[in-house]
């Protein structure tokens, strides 16, 4: 008897100190690094309205941020037909919205009309569109509701990831929200609040109504020197995407307070103009058409240096377009980046160049001397060009780079075509290589080093035209990632992109929270934020 | 020669010479990487230590102070004549020219130059040596810098205007060039000294905040501008534990001080 | 001051404000990057919404069209609509205006109070060791990059005004001081010093209204002054006022944000400058 009273105690304070009861209250301060620009879940573009309709908005379907599998949300479950041009979803029952709205097929319905309205350019309506033609719905009573598309999509159910479900009667419009948080206060310039969604239909292990926090506030602060200063100062408790430097010093300080959670998914990357209407020398626009030219000099950059210097080794030298932290699609057969000054030379010298005096020319006695432009106010990319100058000065290059800010960066790369070579960062928000097109198909506008080609420029392009239109609408995921190793292949091959680093994921948050697991895709620590709490002291004085 | 004089030429002496022989005080080149020693501290081989990418602080210092020493005085110049040209002639004359002058002084106060200066980037060739786009910027900023001495250079030589002397002096049929020349922009000597005093720093900061947007040095060259700017990023705990991340700053507020003192006219009467 | 003069004034500003406007427009759109979105490299987005992005900046194509429609715009109360926010530029300038005309009232009265207190006592007592002083504080002062101050006074718990303020006095301190110390030797002032008057006295009566008029026209450009400090410091300080407004439409080339700003600073300097040198010529109508 005692011994059983002894158990049920300690089993007790076992549960009452463990995670799962979380401790309910609290205000999650955190900062944006931008305005959002809209609140309105199928507008939206940007990084800040992005994070606040992770918050805020419903979906059918969410693509778990730990495990990477896709988990029933607002659909309890989903059915592929006709081959993938058809989805059909089965509803949660007896839900609604923030301010009491009741949710149905109606709002799906609604929702993806807005969406696929071609007026409205959304990206998230964008990605659902593989071909021209319209998109039907159709619902069957209040919980079913069946989507056609004109041509399959593949991978079209992790693209709902990204659909915010709108209430079609709501008064309150797209400000009426199904997920844990709704917007309740928006002071311009200033800070967001978010409140708690006394609605929001996710409930604990042990039937409590989630989220724990009371509400979360987003402060709009742009500069990243004072959003370390106040976390250190316990004033915001989490920062989502810390630099290596001032992760260096939050570690020496609280250990306990950062996390590296691995590679991300972003990656940084230089890549040569080969466009061929260019307004650069005709001699420059060879060098860069060939690959042992791109292939040299990718591996003439040492990028082991760029992660311990640049990074702090908080970073992954990168072979290809896809990271490591894809833990599906990435091709785990590529070999590495190795850093090779003499086999780069080699490489040099066997399409004619050599070296007069400590300085490379062309079988043409050109100089070889270029420019390579990034976007001015990033302190790390400038650090990687300046280390890549040396690192090409080594071989006798002349490297000049050129920090331009953004908009007149994008007006030579994207309009004019008036650089050289431009080094920049890739964030990949999506898994699937379909989000892509748009980079490997030789007649998009993402294409960089030659975009809106009329027809594939090369014979390796057209082949990687073939191959992402092949796995766009094929069903079977292995057919799928088969094609896709196969485009990653053929990028380390001709090095389009020179891939430097893949960053990791560093963040940072306070003690005083609890079931904080930081992970590689964004939000990175609010993925979970249903889940997130204070302990006792902190959420009492927070109320 | 007073004291504080010989002091300040002394001191300017001293930073001239070591800028011409950064080679022999600090051997490695502004440019080279020791990437196995990043923002390391003071030592034999690094006296200042070394920045984020292994270079040495105290040869970026020496050859940023150089460009800076040499291109900042130079714009101050520049923009200190055309102030005292525009508003001494203004001044002087009074009237419609005077209206005109302040209105388009006026305008450069306020316009948005920032996108002259983008533009006139754009136009640069990208291969331009990093000398040369520091040079156009500075011109650039010489150019445009002399608005607000304008103004107060106008105000003092429309008092002088009507002031006993150049009375006499006009009287006297002294030519208005003449008069301007010789008896106004002496008077207005205080406003112009300022002037050129503002505004060699305000145009070596000015330098290093338009690297925000391209414009100013571009890698490797340093200069005064981009190592102050490394200074954001420090916070007081930071600076305290590393206390030669403030040299920069403190040579600039020196070498500032003695063209100060070095400058006439600034003697008290004691 | 006649009714001719003061519409001769008013006429002046608004020419010089016409002018001020659509040369501030054709400097912005003449910019590399005008046009350009950053959402082009969205890579999920189709050709068509791209060519949509591209359209949307067409009615600034050309820009006098553009600017007649935006004074005639201007005259109904509609002062267009920001690309980069996506609001219109009313709401956002009279949200906003509160915030700066704050810090940058209290940087121009610190400013000036600093520069005074560290000049008159260099002028009236002239001590060189004072004098060295004063020119070595003022000097770090004007050494520090804006970014610096301001984040030196975050840390501190400062206000944005605070950081315009100790970035206008040390230029201030300089003009003032050499012009005090000018005038310290003028015959007027030797004469007095030598009939045995009390510092005060030839500070106020002698000195003062001789240099009034070239104080007053820097007081005038200490506000334009203040203006331009307010950019990068409400920038760094992320306070939400004009100068953070100007380098968020200043980056996203938000032509109908600039051409606001531009006539709103055109305004104030005019504005302060006219007023200073009615002050100014009003003062040396005082009999000396």
């Amino acid at each position: 008897m005692m011994r059983r009273c002894l158990v049920l105690t300690a089993a007790a304070v076992i549960l009452l100190g463990s995670n799962l009861l979380g401790q309910r209250g609290g205000e999650l301060r955190l900062c944006l690094r931008a305005e959002p620009k809209t609140f309105n879940p199928v507008l939206v573009d940007d990084e800040p309205s992005e994070t606040i309709r992770y918050l805020t908005a419903g979906v059918l379907i969410r693509l778990n941020r730990r495990t990477q599998q896709l988990q029933p949300e607002l659909a309890t479950s989903w059915k592929l037909m006709a081959n993938g041009r058809r989805i059909s979803f089965t509803l949660r029952p007896g839900l609604a919205f923030s301010d009491g709205t009741p949710f149905s097929a109606r709002d799906v319905a609604y929702t993806m009309q807005t969406l696929m309205n071609p007026s409205l350019h959304s990206p998230a309506g964008d990605s659902f569109r593989s071909s021209s033609g319209p998109v039907t719905v159709e619902t069957a009573g209040d919980y079913h509701i069946t989507i056609t598309f004109p041509a399959a999509v593949a991978g079209v159910e992790r693209l709902f990831d990204q659909v915010g479900i709108l209430s079609f009667r709501s008064p309150q419009k797209e400000m009426a929200t199904l997920g844990p948080f709704y917007v309740a206060e928006h002071k311009p310039g200033s800070y967001v609040l978010l409140k708690r969604n006394s609605h929001y239909w996710k409930r604990d292990e042990n039937g409590r109504s989630l989220p724990y926090l009371d509400s979360v506030r987003l402060d709009i602060q742009q500069n990243r020197d004072i959003e370390a200063l106040r976390f250190e100062r316990g004033q915001i408790d989490v920062i989502n995407r810390v630099d290596p430097g001032t992760f260096e010093r939050l570690a020496a300080a609280v250990p306990s307070s950062v996390q590296d959670s691995g590679p991300s998914m972003d990656s940084e990357q230089m890549w040569f103009n080969q466009v061929p209407s260019s307004p650069i020398a005709a001699y420059k626009k060879a060098w860069f058409q060939s690959r042992d030219f791109r292939g040299a000099i990718s591996a003439a950059i040492n990028r082991e240096d760029i992660c311990r210097v640049v990074y702090h080794q908080h970073a992954r030298p990168a072979s290809g377009p896809v990271s490591s932290a894809n833990q599906f699609w990435f091709n785990r057969s590529l070999p590495s980046n190795a850093s090779d000054p003499s086999g780069a030379l080699h490489r040099l010298e066997q399409i004619g160049f050599h070296l007069d005096h400590g300085v490379l020319r062309d079988r043409d006695g050109n100089r070889v001397e270029f420019s390579l432009v990034t976007n001015a106010g990033n302190e790390a990319r400038e650090h990687m060009a300046a280390m890549i100058q040396q690192d090409l000065g080594r071989l006798g290059i002349r490297l000049n780079v050129v920090t331009l800010d953004f908009p007149s960066l994008i007006e030579r790369i994207a309009h004019t075509f008036d650089y050289e070579a431009c080094l920049l960062g890739l964030v990949n928000a999506d898994l699937d290589p379909s989000s892509q097109m748009n980079v490997w198909l030789s007649s998009a506008s993402n294409h960089q080093w030659n975009p809106n080609q009329k027809s594939p420029a090369t014979d390796w392009e057209a082949e990687i035209d073939r191959l992402m239109l092949s796995q766009c609408s094929e069903m079977d995921i292995r057919k799928r990632k088969a094609y896709f190793d196969r485009v990653q292949q053929i990028a380390w091959e001709q090095q389009p992109f020179i891939y430097l680093v893949n960053r990791n994921s560093l963040s940072a948050f306070s003690s005083t929270l609890r079931n904080v697991t930081p992970v590689v895709l964004e939000p990175q620590i609010l993925w979970n934020v249903e889940r997130l709490c204070f302990v006792t002291e902190t959420a009492k004085n927070r109320r | 020669m007073r004291l504080e004089r010989k002091l300040a030429l002394g001191l300017l002496a001293l930073v001239f010479s070591a800028t011409i022989m950064a080679g022999v005080l600090s051997p490695p080149s502004y440019s080279q990487q020791f990437r196995d020693l990043p923002n390391a501290p003071p030592s034999r081989a690094f006296p200042l230590g070394t920045d984020e990418l292994g270079r040495s602080r105290l040869s970026r210092l020496l050859e940023g102070t150089r460009v800076s020493l040499l291109l900042a005085p130079a714009a101050a110049v520049l923009s200190t004549l055309l102030a005292g040209l525009i508003g001494g002639v203004a001044g002087y004359l009074g009237g419609w020219w005077e209206r005109l002058a302040m209105g388009a002084t006026d305008l450069v106060l306020s316009l948005p130059w920032l996108f002259l200066l983008l533009t006139v980037r754009a136009m640069l060739p990208l291969n331009v040596s990093p000398l040369g786009s520091v040079l156009i910027t500075f011109a650039l900023l010489g150019l445009l810098g002399w608005a607000a001495a304008a103004r107060v250079v106008c105000a003092g030589a429309r008092s002088l205007r009507n002031s006993d002397f150049i009375l006499r002096a006009r009287a006297g049929g002294g030519r208005a060039g003449r008069v301007l020349l010789v008896h106004v922009l002496p008077n207005l000597k205080p406003v112009l000294y300022a002037q050129f005093w503002i505004s060699i720093p305000v145009f070596i900061l000015a330098e290093a905040n338009l690297g925000i947007l391209g414009l100013g040095v571009a890698e490797p060259l340093p200069s005064w501008g981009s190592l102050l700017r490394d200074l954001e990023h420090c916070d007081l705990r930071m600076l305290t534990a590393a206390p030669w991340l403030l040299v920069p700053l403190a040579l600039l507020a020196v070498v500032v001080t003695s063209f100060q003192i070095l400058l006439p006219t600034e003697d008290f009467p004691s | 001051m006649s009714t001719h003069c003061i519409v001769r004034h008013v006429v002046k500003i608004l020419a010089t404000l016409l002018v001020g406007g659509f040369l501030g427009a054709t400097m912005v759109r003449l910019s590399p990057g005008f046009g350009v979105d950053e959402q082009e490299l969205d890579t999920r987005l189709s050709a068509d919404s791209i060519r949509a992005l591209r359209h949307a900046r067409e009615p600034e194509e050309h820009i006098l069209p553009f600017y007649v429609q935006y004074l005639s715009g201007l005259f109904k109360g509609n002062l267009g609509v920001s690309h980069s926010l996506g609001r219109p530029v009313a709401e956002l300038l009279a949200e906003r205006i509160p915030v700066t005309l704050r810090s940058v009232g209290t940087g121009v009265l610190g400013g000036w109070l600093l520069a005074l207190v560290l000049a008159l006592p260099s002028a009236t007592y002239r001590l060189r060791a004072y004098d060295l002083f004063s020119t070595l504080v003022s000097g770090i002062f004007l050494c520090l990059p804006s970014a610096v101050l301001a984040l030196l006074l975050l840390f501190t718990g400062g206000a944005p005004g605070c950081a315009i303020a100790l970035v206008l006095f040390p230029k201030l301190f300089r003009y003032t001081r050499n012009l005090l110390l000018e005038t310290y030797r003028a015959p007027h002032v030797l004469t007095a010093q030598a009939k045995g008057l009390s510092r005060t006295r030839i500070l106020a009566w002698h000195v003062l209204p001789y240099v009034a008029p070239q104080l007053l026209a820097l007081g005038g450009v200490s506000v334009s002054m203040a203006f331009g400090a307010a950019i990068p410091v409400e920038a760094i300080c992320d306070s939400p006022g004009i100068g953070q407004l100007a380098w968020l439409a200043a980056l996203g080339r938000d032509l109908p944000v600039l051409v606001n700003l531009t006539l709103l600073v055109t305004l104030v300097t005019l504005v302060a400058g006219t007023a200073s040198e009615l002050a100014g010529t009003m003062s040396t109508m005082q009999p000396r």
